[in-house]
């Protein structure tokens, strides 16, 4: 795809377990097993699935966090994986990350100003103080803060107030592609419609792209344009938002939507749900064949003996399931 | 000042009777800021074998006042300055410190948020199990080794005999939510409360879980008080629900009137602002503004009114007092009338 600003191809990441400096590790986390996808610029992609699902490890590989142990990850035409720490730079500066905890990802000893022009001064985007200073006010408003706001510490801020300064922080540096990371899973239900918001004003203003990581499959469904649905390692399904919850064609996928009550006792009332069986297996040891297939409320032999490839069902819809 | 007096609302098995009375309970903090009221005069009640809920976000109240419930605020910051806990007809904050001792876990029991820290990591999980039996039921320690077993058969965890030798930390969080099921069912209760029992969990073993307290309460006939922030959670399984802001009840009615007819401002707002899966997307969400008050610096009326969108003068000034609607229904505002019209989504 040519327009796209990202992609993703065959991303693997194993973490070694144990094995010290003479010893061999003793087991490998496949914590990503090939996972490839694109992501327009202007678009949002939404990553779901549950945790230890690889969605968290999947950001920080294009965030650079994490070196992949295989696959290239092409951001504006360069591919990543391949370039040295000076030229790594560069690139990480069009790419930022909003974090879930934005009390732990906010330095307690630093002003809120400080905290804002650290990365401009690092990056030498604005050299002279008093221009520092005009853009972090700049910045404070652009994310619904007041100007006084640049001389107080992160615990005197609320958590909405908090992950606002994460999101400032992150646009300092013009980025192209933002990883949102759970950005409003730690927030109250009443402050989280807020930063809803305020991430989408952002983008439609900025031109912003994001990768959005999310457990809440209503959220993800309200700001993406796309979903992809992750599974222990494995892109499950990925389609356009409306044909991911419509009709939806994995399993998972369809269990996962079943899960989610609705906050209306009527509907409830008369819902069915599918309650899987079991727990996620460990990534240690993925399941053989499909890695759904031990929950899976409709698996057949073939799947506990074939990995089923993701393949296009319908145009512009991709499923890993053989009897999709 | 919140209680309406006749509540005759429908309940599943006809006339049933009290269980627990809360009435008009205070729970203060000290600390440096000064005086905190976590529970600033709430009043509820849950009958037998219904599921009633406490909604509402960090800091209002909730999970400190199921704590005074059982008595496990932490003293001295903590106390319990005022109201009656009547349990069974007996009040609870009038109890000795051994008479409670017998009522928690054999007559209340909890489950909380996350098991792992409310697991002792160093007892197997027979040994938890078995210590309230032996220690509420005075079972000797084959009985009470086999009531585990058939215990943890019934949360569905399986191989139970070979998991009694186990410890926490070789169960998953899902199994460990349902080993503090089966705790909390150990001694058959007739009350749980379930403090953000599925929070820590991923949605497909929320799911799990939910499905098998609700189950299990129905069968085994206990109540339930489940105090969660999730609207999902509350209109799937309560039979009743409660909304708390800033150490108050603001809202109470059948589960049904509240998320059809909110009469709260604050009610209304929380619904709103959700995305839900079975509507339209919307192109904007519609945020509560502001933020959540502090507690040691509550506004002199109405503690929600610098954030709502119905705010009238008197709400600055005067707290508002409760007006009854139909069944019970409550709401503590001024305008609360004039909501009856307006759209939930």
């Amino acid at each position: 795809m040519s327009d796209a600003l990202l992609e993703v191809r065959d991303l693997v990441k194993h973490f070694p377990i144990g094995g010290g400096m003479f010893t061999k590790p003793v087991g490998v986390v496949r914590a990503i097993d090939g996972v490839s996808f694109s992501i327009r610029k202007g678009e949002t992609l939404g990553l779901v699935g549950e945790s230890g699902c690889g969605k968290t490890t999947t950001g920080r590989c294009i965030l650079q966090l994490e070196r992949p142990t295989s696959g290239s990850i092409v951001f504006e035409g360069i591919d990543m994986v391949t370039l040295d720490a000076a030229e790594l730079r560069a690139v990480r500066r069009r790419v930022q990350v909003i974090f879930q905890d934005p009390y732990s990802s906010l330095n307690p000893r630093m002003t809120i100003g400080q905290i804002l022009a650290e990365p401009l001064k690092v990056h030498g985007i604005r050299r002279d103080k008093g221009e520092r200073e005009l853009r972090v006010r700049e910045l404070l408003a652009q994310v619904g803060l007041l100007p006084q706001h640049d001389k107080r510490y992160p615990h005197q801020l609320s958590g909405g107030q908090r992950q606002r300064v994460g999101i400032a922080r992150a646009l300092a540096m013009e980025p192209a592609l933002i990883v949102c990371d759970e950005p409003v899973s730690a927030l109250d239900v009443s402050i989280q419609a807020q930063i809803i918001n305020l991430l989408e004003d952002l983008q439609s203003r900025l031109g912003l792209t994001y990768l959005f990581i999310a457990h809440d499959l209503s959220v993800v469904r309200h700001i993406s344009d796309r979903v992809a649905v992750m599974y222990l390692g494995k892109i499950a399904e990925l389609a356009d938002r409306k044909a991911i919850y419509d009709e939806p064609l994995h399993p998972y996928t369809r269990a996962l939507l079943s899960a989610v009550p609705i906050p209306d006792p009527k509907i409830e009332a008369k819902r069915e749900r599918t309650v899987l069986r079991g727990e996620v297996p460990s990534a240690l040891k993925p399941p053989s064949g499909c890695v759904f297939h031990p929950r899976c409320p409709i698996a057949v032999d073939r799947c506990s003996a074939e990995i089923p490839p993701l393949r296009e069902i319908r145009p512009g819809h991709w499923a890993a399931c053989h009897l999709a | 000042m919140l209680d309406c007096p006749a509540r005759g609302h429908p309940t599943r098995r006809g006339k049933v009777a009290k269980l627990l009375e809360v009435k008009n309970l205070q729970t203060q903090f000290l600390t440096s800021a000064g005086v905190v009221r976590a529970v600033d005069g709430v009043s509820y009640d849950v009958d037998e074998g219904e599921t009633v809920a406490l909604v509402g976000e960090s800091g209002c109240g909730k999970s400190v006042s199921a704590l005074s419930i059982m008595r496990l605020v932490a003293e001295p910051a903590g106390r319990i300055v005022g109201g009656e806990i009547v349990f069974k007809g007996r009040d609870l904050l009038k109890l000795s410190e051994e008479e409670m001792r017998d009522v928690r876990g054999r007559d209340i029991a909890m489950i909380f948020q996350e098991p792992m820290t409310s697991l002792n990591p160093v007892l197997t999980i027979g040994r938890q199990l078995t210590e309230g039996l032996e220690i509420h039921l005075g079972m000797g320690p084959a009985a009470a080794s086999a009531r585990a077993i058939e215990l943890l058969g019934l949360v569905g965890i399986p191989d139970p005999a070979r998991r009694l030798a186990q410890y926490p930390h070789q169960f998953s969080g899902g199994m460990r939510q349902r080993m503090m099921v089966a705790m909390a069912l150990g001694c058959n209760p007739a009350l749980i409360l379930a403090d953000e029992p599925t929070t820590a969990l991923d949605v497909t073993i929320q799911a799990q879980v939910l499905e098998l307290l609700q189950d299990l309460s129905r069968r085994l006939g206990v109540a339930m008080l489940i105090i969660t922030h999730n609207l999902g959670v509350v209109a799937r399984y309560a039979d009743r629900v409660n909304v708390m802001y800033a150490g108050r009840i603001i809202e109470r009615g059948t589960a049904a009137e509240i998320y059809a007819d909110p009469r709260h401002p604050y009610t209304l707002g929380l619904l709103r602002s959700v995305p839900r899966l079975d509507e339209p997307i919307r192109a904007k969400l519609d945020p509560i503004e502001g933020q959540p008050p502090d507690l040691s610096r509550l506004p002199p009326g109405c503690a929600f009114a610098p954030r709502c969108a119905y705010r009238v003068e008197r709400c600055t000034e005067v707290p508002p007092l409760a007006a009854c609607g139909a069944a019970g229904h409550m709401s503590a505002c001024w305008v609360s009338a004039s909501l009856a019209k307006e759209p939930v989504a």
